[in-house]
């Protein structure tokens, strides 16, 4: 078995091939880094409506609460199987990739946005308090007073949670996306030994993962340190 | 753009769905208590191994943790056979979610042990107590509290991680939706349901495990985590 | 007229009544000081006022309109004139001492910068913070943290202030100092709220004190009346207790 694997090593790592892999690494990147910013832009979002007081507003509060708590307890998969049938209905031209853009955003969304909030509400709230005994709107609380402080609690979790999505979107290769997973699937079928392949797999998903998973780890004992 | 929905095509599968969602426990049940006995056995080598063990456990949580489940599990389930070693599509999914797990909960249990290192001496300093009762009435109920929350939460990320079953074609809750979906047309209203049917599982678990946290090992905090 | 009419003011945490039938009455330029037993309800009085607690009952009206706290019109109309000192300062721990005292003169009342930075530099020189400016509040001491409070509050020139429990953190030599600035106000006709056991302070500023037990007010009188004739015995053990020590 050696034998076979180590034959097709020179046949195996081509440049065709590489490039193959690294384009669908490119795009299983692609896939977690716009999906998370994405995702945390309107979870952002999200995490604002939910520090409003207006009881106006509260329906909206009730929304994006719910929004978080049901789609983070659904699976990535079954999202992404509920998306490709239902944009086949809303735009049956959307491209794979859109599909499996718009289920890691569904997904990012509610998950950033309970750390967006985590982060929130890491700001004593004394220092809200005295902002809005002075007439801060709430928005000028959250972008004055909050958010500057809340950023460096949000950002070392926000982008563990990015770095961990890029093994989840392995899921998109069910939809179709050429991201490396597929690519793992599409090189075994052409004959290729499935422990090269999908060992070559798992090195490259280590590649993307583990440098970034440092970064990750380094920038929480930066941020941790007090200063201004 | 005119889409009618029609539930009623959905909920006549419901008891099978339920099946398949009995089968997604089971599957998470597998990966969780597997990956806790593993994850222990690692989490103490990660303590108190010596510096090769240390490394190797290192090497294996760093390289588990750091690539997706899914592709661990068609490691397994093609590469495998490679090697001689066939394995049914149900031993394939539910090892390659222990094997992983393992990777993850051997780090949540070593932030058990190290969390003890300093109660226990604290304790021991303070009281007289023979080690025993140090283990039974300090040592035990500090790792517990310490590790019972992110163990829950693992649970519950193992429960969605079971789906992952439905590309091998292990019939758990989406493996069966997607088979009714295979046949029927209504697949966005089985889709809806199954996701309705994560929902309710994952609730009922997370506000179980809050209330048995809050009562047996007094962890402080709300009961949805 | 009454600056500050307070009439039946109820107010409660959850479940918990902490404020029970609160009548006060502060006329302008008028000194009055709550003294009292911790958890007494002097913080939560000061708090329902400026509606970070909400009153469940009661009338509150100031400069002759009447407050509506569930209505954000006239609770932003009432925090327009008051200002307040929070026990624990609160101060913005992302801005520095002089963002602090000019953000809400320069965001919110958008006054001319360069008066409210020239407003903003003579208070910090006067509570003794004119060196600094730039400091964060993490690096100043309790003590400094306060007196930027008290700037703060004055830079918003406040027709009514409160002041919860001013000089609690700061080293004695300090609260001289900032007795000081209060007497200063106190002269300049401020009309002000003042929660203190500073009891020498209190007898010599106020113009009333008001005793306060278990959220009720036990008694209100001149500073003679309160610490050198008490009607309730609750008065005269309490400050008996405080002088004392
Ligand atoms: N945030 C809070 N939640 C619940 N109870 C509170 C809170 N703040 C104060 N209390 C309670 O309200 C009562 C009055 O407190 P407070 O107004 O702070 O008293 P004082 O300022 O006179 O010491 C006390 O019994 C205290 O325990
Ligand atoms: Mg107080």
């Amino acid at each position: 078995m050696i034998e076979t694997i180590l034959s097709e090593i020179p046949r195996f790592f081509t440049w065709p091939n590489l490039v193959f892999l690294g384009e669908a690494a490119g795009r299983t990147l692609m896939l977690s880094v716009v999906g998370c910013l994405i995702g945390f832009t309107l979870g952002f979002v999200l995490a604002c409506i939910r520090q409003t007081r207006n009881p106006w507003l509260a329906p909206l509060r009730v929304a994006a609460i719910a929004y978080t708590e049901i789609f983070r307890r659904i699976p990535f998969l079954v999202i992404l199987f509920l998306v490709l049938f239902a944009i086949q209905v809303v735009a049956p031209n959307a491209s794979l990739f859109a599909i499996a853009l718009v289920s890691v955003t569904i997904v990012s969304t509610a998950f950033l946005s309970e750390i967006v909030r985590a982060g929130f509400d890491s700001v004593p709230r004394q220092q809200v308090e005295a902002a809005e005994v002075m007439n801060f709107s709430r928005w000028q609380i959250i972008h004055m007073i909050v958010a500057p402080q809340a950023w460096k609690v949000i950002l070392p979790p926000g982008f563990a949670f990015m770095v961990m999505f890029i093994k989840d979107t392995a899921l998109a290769s069910q939809v179709g996306v050429v991201e490396l997973t597929f690519t793992g699937k599409i090189l075994s079928n052409r004959g290729f030994s499935a422990t090269l392949t999908f060992g070559t797999i798992l090195l490259a998903y280590f590649i993307l993962s583990y440098p970034l998973t440092r970064l990750g780890r380094y920038l929480e004992i930066r941020l941790a340190s007090p200063r201004h | 753009m005119a889409y009618t929905f029609q539930f009623g095509q959905a909920f006549i599968h419901l008891p099978y769905l339920l099946g398949g969602a009995l089968l997604s426990l089971e599957i998470a049940f597998i990966a969780f208590w597997g990956g806790t006995v593993l994850g222990l056995f690692g989490a103490y080598t990660l303590v108190y191994g010596s510096r090769l063990l240390r490394s190797i456990v290192q090497g294996y949580v760093t390289f588990f943790t750091n690539t997706p489940a899914v592709v661990q599990i068609f490691f397994l389930f093609y590469a495998l056979p490679e090697a001689g070693i066939m394995l049914s599509s149900f031993t394939a999914v539910t090892l390659g979610l222990v094997l992983n797990s393992a990777a993850y909960l051997a780090d949540i249990q070593r932030a058990g042990f190290l969390s003890v290192r300093q109660t226990e001496l604290d304790a021991a300093e303070t009281l007289g107590m023979s080690r025993l009762q140090m283990l039974r009435y300090v040592i035990v109920p500090h790792i517990a509290r310490t590790i019972y929350p992110p163990l829950s939460s693992f649970f519950i990320w193992l429960v969605l991680g079971s789906s992952i079953g439905a590309l091998y074609g292990v019939e758990e809750l989406t493996g069966r939706a997607l088979n009714i979906a295979t046949s029927n047309l209504r697949t966005i209203e089985i889709f809806l349901v199954v996701g309705g049917i994560y929902i309710v599982m994952t609730l009922a678990a997370s506000l179980s495990l809050g209330l048995v946290g809050r009562h047996v090992f007094r962890v402080r905090g709300g009961l949805l985590r | 007229m009454p600056h500050l009419a307070i009439d039946g003011l109820n107010a409660s945490y959850k479940n918990l009544k902490v404020l029970h039938d609160i009548c006060l009455d502060v006329e302008r330029s008028e000194v009055v000081s709550l003294i009292g037993p911790s958890g007494s309800g002097k913080s939560t009085l000061l708090r329902t006022l400026v509606g970070v607690n909400k009153p469940t009952s009661g009338k509150v009206t100031l400069a002759q309109r009447t407050l509506d706290y569930s209505s954000a019109s006239s609770l932003k109309q009432a925090r327009d004139s008051m200002a307040i000192v929070f026990q624990q300062y609160n101060l913005f721990q992302n801005m520095t001492v002089i963002g602090n005292v000019t953000i809400a003169p320069l965001k919110i009342k958008k006054w001319q910068r360069a008066e409210v930075e020239e407003h903003a530099h003579s208070l910090l020189q006067k509570v003794g913070l004119g060196h600094k400016l730039k400091a964060y509040p993490d690096e100043l001491s309790g003590g400094q943290q306060q007196r930027v409070a008290i700037a703060r509050a004055l830079a918003l020139k406040p027709q009514l202030l409160l002041l919860d429990e001013i000089t609690s953190a700061l080293d004695p030599e300090l609260v001289g100092e900032v007795l000081d600035i209060i007497r200063g106000l106190a002269r300049d006709g401020m009309t002000m709220l003042i929660v203190s056991h500073e009891m020498g302070f209190v007898r010599e500023v106020s113009s009333r004190v008001v005793m306060m037990d278990q959220g009720r007010i036990v008694e209100i009188g001149t500073p003679q009346q309160i610490f050198d004739a008490p009607k309730e015995t609750r008065t005269r053990d309490f400050t008996a207790r405080v002088l004392s020590h």
